[in-house]
């Protein structure tokens, strides 16, 4: 193994642990009734769909490839998808993978 | 120790309907793929997913790589992308601690949260007794964790076979998914002003600071969430 990977994977793992331990320090005085709590359950959920819409909306990598008004499409048709299909899971994400290759590969 | 019962049945979440197998599996083929693109060996693209276990912090550090960013701003990069888990790790751990449980268990498992397991582990948790339910999350997060490892390795050798069409359809799957788990979670008020408004602000934010827009959307769009649900 080359050094400098090593050292990458380790500062990586280090810079994504801390957040954890120091969510379960945190943890340890708060109570699940509490307020404080419920503020960090909005929190979580919000910051959570703010990365999955920057994601879509401002990718890296491969999916900048694609048009965005493709990417928006493709999932909002796959969350219509998830509706259809009384909330299943496998159909839109299935589909959705199906029709952004088809889609870059044609228009690409 | 670790009540086998309770961890099986938590482990069983990768055969459900709901399994995050499928979107956790093409999520991580396409990070053993770009990984050994990028010069990694099997075992460094192994030793990376174990270690780090979240797929956002395991793209930004294969970019910073790429344009070959020293390791303070790898550190930075990767801690402003998953400083999320911190919300995710209080807003859960709370729901799992019980006194007859010892303490190196939730410092262990914690490395278990990342957004499937988690999303898994909100829906269920009321399904199990408090003192179990420690036990029932390591059961979740040993399966999703195996199934990221096999993904990885799977990505890793099938690299040369995945063209960039594929990879653009793997790379979609992990929005897709998560944006319909966190639409399925949508059940209190908080929960859903918090998702809808997290979704517009995030990107929105961009415009002002590319870097920090996820933490700054989500905390703005958190707040306002809490405040709505408060005063109903």
């Amino acid at each position: 193994m080359t050094t400098s990977i090593v050292l990458a994977i380790l500062v990586t793992s280090l810079a994504t642990y801390s957040s954890r331990f120091l969510g379960v320090v945190s943890s340890e005085k708060i109570k699940e009734t509490s307020k404080i709590f419920r503020w960090f359950n909005c929190l979580a959920y919000s910051t959570l769909a703010a990365l999955i819409a920057r994601i879509v909306i401002f990718p890296s990598g491969v999916l900048s490839e694609t048009d965005y008004v493709i990417r928006i499409i493709v999932l909002t048709v796959s969350i219509l998808v998830f509706y259809v299909t009384k909330r299943n899971l496998v159909y839109p994400t299935v589909f959705s993978a199906i029709i952004l290759s088809l889609l870059s590969g044609y228009l690409g | 120790m670790i009540n086998s019962k309770y961890f099986f049945q938590g482990f069983s979440c990768i055969k459900r309907m709901d399994s995050p197998a499928i979107a956790l599996g093409c999520c991580f083929i396409a990070i053993g793929a770009l990984l050994k693109n990028l010069g990694f060996s099997i075992q460094e693209s192994i030793f990376s997913t174990l270690l780090t276990y979240a797929l956002p912090g395991s793209l930004v550090m294969a970019e910073s790589l790429l344009v070959g960013a020293s390791l303070i701003n790898i550190f930075l990069a990767v801690w402003l992308v998953n400083t999320r888990l911190y919300p995710m790790t209080v807003s859960l751990m709370p729901l799992l601690m019980h006194e007859s449980q010892p303490r190196w268990k939730y410092y262990l498992s914690c490395h278990f949260i990342a957004v499937s397991a988690w999303l898994i582990m909100k829906s269920n948790y009321q399904s199990v007794e408090k003192e179990n339910r420690i036990d029932y999350w390591i059961g979740i997060g040993t399966a999703t964790w195996s199934v990221a490892i096999i993904g990885t390795i799977i990505g890793f050798i099938s690299s040369e076979y995945l063209n960039k069409d594929i990879m653009i359809g793997l790379a979609i799957v992990n929005p897709v998914y998560f944006m319909c788990m966190m639409i399925g979670a949508m059940k209190t008020i908080q929960i859903s002003i918090s998702v809808i408004l997290g979704a517009i602000l995030g990107p929105a934010f961009y415009f002002i600071s590319p870097e920090w827009c996820i933490l700054y959307g989500g905390f703005v769009a958190g707040t306002i969430a809490y405040f709505i649900g408060e005063k109903k």
